[in-house]
């Protein structure tokens, strides 16, 4: 099998009339292509978000009430809004040029110049794994929205692993990602084997699984032997430092886990474009009928599957808790596993795009930190744009009414999320 | 993979135009007001420098109803008696935003920042020891950093009393209470209540119950939520049911629930209130409230903000703790109950308040601030 794992279509015969390769470029440039569409819908988000800023700021919008007598007023006022919202947005995600200069004037450390980049991958780590947990098991034709569950799972089983083996360094580390992984790939397999066995849709019990890990998550950490000495507190211990991920530490909070988290899109990708098991996962997600006709099991794929992408899910929580968090409380995961589902959508269930688009989400979360603490918005409008750039994405056709694009000749975007 | 073919058609762009058109031309309409008169900005900048008071809330969100509602409310009235007092918050969505918060903090220069809830306590300890010249404080929790002042509450003490109030009142010889979450939070108003009652059976050799909670077990009902009403009601059915006729609800919101069938029950059911006076924070049902354990996270940071802002220094050590002494926990009046308490109990709850303060009688509590 491993000699035909290339499904892609047939080159087509080049086009009898051939173009100059500009041509083809600037005419393809405003076709329905996917980077356009993605970054048109961010930028309507942008724009939507613009108004909300205004919308929801009184002392503006009493401006707007005498528009007609004086409108430089209002537009003032809400071109200063804005722009400090959306510069508080990029200085609280990639860093503040003020900061830098300081830095080169020797009045700031390098480590405060960088803390904003730092927040952004510390916030995108977790999500690139929920990311690719949603995006694999959709691949395969599957709805993987346990993420959530699997993540509290992964870190359960790691933070547990973290506080209690106490091995030497390093491997001390690499067995608590493991048992990550492995509590993660658990809370997927069943979902798995129940779909395979009994046909009981994915949607459903993971989402059941959901709760029960949110639940069983909230019981143990005030169990004696994982709650923390001295604490009264749903908090559990922390784990041993040879088990936490390895960060440069003070105000830089990134971790090692970032860089896994690059690996792992790696193996993703080639797992889905090079191996038999990717093939097998691809051909299912096609049509499972075809595929069983063909000789591949689906029953087979769909356990392994959700194993997969349960165990990404869970190496997603486990670099939560020993990169970040240290420790187990009942809001743990926060919102990783359902974030996720959405990074997975923004990044068209693809792996890179999956991880370009947890890094937007990053860059979006520690953005909006700022802006909520800086310029006072409420961290909600940042929900709002994220939720915004997603609606966006999901309906294309919406993108390309506004814009007026031409239809590509691939036009990948309407097909991939359509069978959703 | 088979890909359709430029399928989607874009759909006529003039009329999203129209309906954009429009509707400016709906709000030019409401924009015709008289612009205000130029007013150059005077120099009434008030004497005082700024004291930035900053607050993180955590996961719980500003509106909780709860600690975070309470510890803001202070900050704002902080204001009122501190005029150069400028109170500002962030809300944490999720515990990975406690570190950013705070320290977002500390790089506007803050003067005063407050974390809020003992989950965060960490989170503080930690930005606290990289940025030693900042003012923290901290809203039931301890810290380990000089630079962190706490605020911790001795709630046990008011639920005892409360507790010995329940048990003199009740007519049935039955009490219940019932929390939230298990958490230490909720759980101190209950063990106190637990053991006022048992004070109270001691002290009378009376055999009055309590219902929803055994201290020794540390177990009890829960309505797993501080938001649904009707999950309250149900649960103060189950307890009326089984003969109790004081009830004290430790659920925020959910607590209305209980109030409710009180006021259903035409006076055989009355409501001990909690965290702040049920007269003033659910004045709907103030007719059906006996009294109120009061946990005044209000006041304890209003004082706290307006010592900073006098120049004045917080320290560490031993930092606040809210007890029955200096009125930062206590039990309301009786409102519209006032004169179906009895004088005797009164004046024992009058004895028995003294009496804690003076630690002749102990209370304690797993979840009490050590």
């Amino acid at each position: 099998m491993t000699a035909e794992t290339n499904t892609e279509a047939p080159k087509k015969p080049a086009p009898a009339d051939q173009e100059s390769f500009l041509s083809v470029f600037t005419r393809n440039l405003w076709s329905s292509n996917n980077v356009l569409i993605t970054t048109l819908s961010i930028v309507l988000a942008v724009v939507i978000g613009a108004v909300l800023i205004v919308v929801s700021d009184a002392d503006v919008l009493a401006k707007f009430g005498y528009f007609t007598a004086r409108p430089s007023d209002a537009l003032t006022a809400s071109w200063t809004l804005i722009s400090e919202a959306y510069a508080d947005l990029l200085k609280g995600a990639f860093g503040d040029p003020a900061v830098f200069q300081a830095w080169f004037n020797g009045t700031a450390t390098w480590q405060e110049a960088f803390a904003p980049l730092s927040e952004t991958l510390t916030y995108a780590a977790p999500l690139v794994f929920t990311g690719l947990s949603v995006a694999l098991a959709f691949r395969g034709g599957l709805f993987n929205i346990g993420a959530q569950g699997q993540a509290v799972l992964g870190c359960i089983v790691a933070a547990v692993a973290g506080f209690t083996f106490g091995l030497p360094i390093v491997l001390n580390l690499i067995v608590a990602l493991l048992a990550g992984i492995v509590g993660g790939a658990l809370w997927g397999f069943v979902p798995g084997l129940l779909k395979a066995r009994t046909g009981a849709h994915e949607v459903i019990t993971t989402i059941m699984l959901n709760y029960t890990a949110a639940l069983f998550l909230s019981w143990l950490v005030i169990q004696k032997g994982v709650q923390a000495p001295g604490r009264t507190d749903a908090i559990s211990k922390s784990v041993a430092e040879s088990a936490q991920l390895p960060s440069p530490g003070g105000i830089l909070r990134v971790h090692l886990g970032i860089l896994i988290a690059v690996l792992v899109t790696f193996g993703v990708a080639w797992l889905l474009k090079r191996s038999a098991f990717g093939f097998e996962i691809r051909a299912v997600g096609a049509n499972p009928h075809a595929a069983q006709t063909a000789g591949i099991s689906v029953g087979k794929t769909y356990v392994l599957l959700m194993a997969v992408a349960g165990g990404l899910a869970g190496l997603g929580g486990a670099t939560q808790v020993l990169g970040t968090a240290y420790a187990l409380t009942p809001a743990v995961a926060g919102n990783i596993g359902f974030d996720g589902l959405l990074v997975a959508l923004l990044g068209r269930n693809r792996p890179w795009g999956t991880f370009f688009a947890a890094l937007l989400f990053g860059a979006l979360r520690a953005g909006g930190n700022r802006i909520q603490s800086y310029a006072g918005i409420s961290l909600e409008l940042v929900t709002v744009l994220q939720a915004l750039i997603v609606i966006f994405i999901a309906a294309p056709a919406v993108v390309k009414a506004i814009f007026r694009l031409r239809a590509a000749r691939n036009t990948a975007a309407g097909v991939s999320l359509a069978k959703g | 993979m088979h890909r359709k073919e430029g399928v989607l058609r874009p759909v006529r762009g003039n009329r999203i135009v129209a309906i954009l058109a429009a509707g400016g031309l709906t709000l030019a309409a409401a924009a015709c007001g008289e612009a205000p008169k130029e007013s150059t900005p005077g120099s009434s900048t008030s004497a005082a420098a700024a004291y930035k008071a900053c607050m993180v809330t955590d996961t719980g969100g500003i509106d909780d109803k709860s600690f975070n509602a309470s510890a803001w409310a202070g900050i704002q009235a902080a204001q009122k008696e501190a005029t150069n007092v400028d109170p500002k918050y962030v809300a944490s969505s999720s515990e990975a935003d406690y570190e950013p918060g705070l320290r977002n903090y500390v790089s506007q220069g803050c003067n005063f920042i407050l974390a809020v809830g003992g989950l965060m306590g960490t989170a503080t300890t930690k930005v606290a020891k990289e940025s030693s010249k900042s003012q923290f404080a901290i809203v039931d929790s301890g810290s380990e950093s000089p630079n962190v002042y706490p605020m911790q509450f001795a709630t046990q003490q008011a639920a005892f009393l409360a507790g010995y109030l329940a048990a003199g009142y009740s007519k049935t010889g039955k009490v219940g209470t019932y929390g939230g979450l298990k958490i230490p939070p909720v759980t101190i108003f209950m063990d106190g209540f637990a053991d006022g009652v048992a004070h109270y059976n001691t002290a009378k050799g009376k055999n009055v119950q309590v219902l929803g909670w055994d201290k020794k077990a540390q177990n009890g009902s829960f309505a797993e939520n501080f938001g649904d009403q009707n999950k309250g009601k149900s649960i103060t059915q189950t307890l009326v049911s089984q003969g109790a006729d004081v009830i004290m609800p430790v659920a925020g919101g959910t607590g209305l629930g209980t109030a409710a069938v009180a006021k259903d029950s035409a006076g055989k059911v009355a409501v001990i209130w909690v965290d702040q006076d049920g007269c003033t924070s659910a004045a709907q049902y103030c007719d059906v409230f006996l009294s109120t354990v009061i946990k005044n996270i209000e006041e304890a940071v209003k004082e706290a903000v307006v010592k900073g802002a006098k120049g004045e220094t917080l320290s560490a050590t031993p930092g606040y703790v809210g007890d029955l002494s200096n009125n930062g926990v206590s039990i309301a009046e009786f409102h519209s109950f006032d004169s179906k308490v009895d004088a005797t109990l009164k004046s024992e709850l009058e004895k028995l308040k003294a009496d804690i303060i003076a630690g002749t009688v102990k209370v304690e509590s797993a979840s009490a601030p050590k």
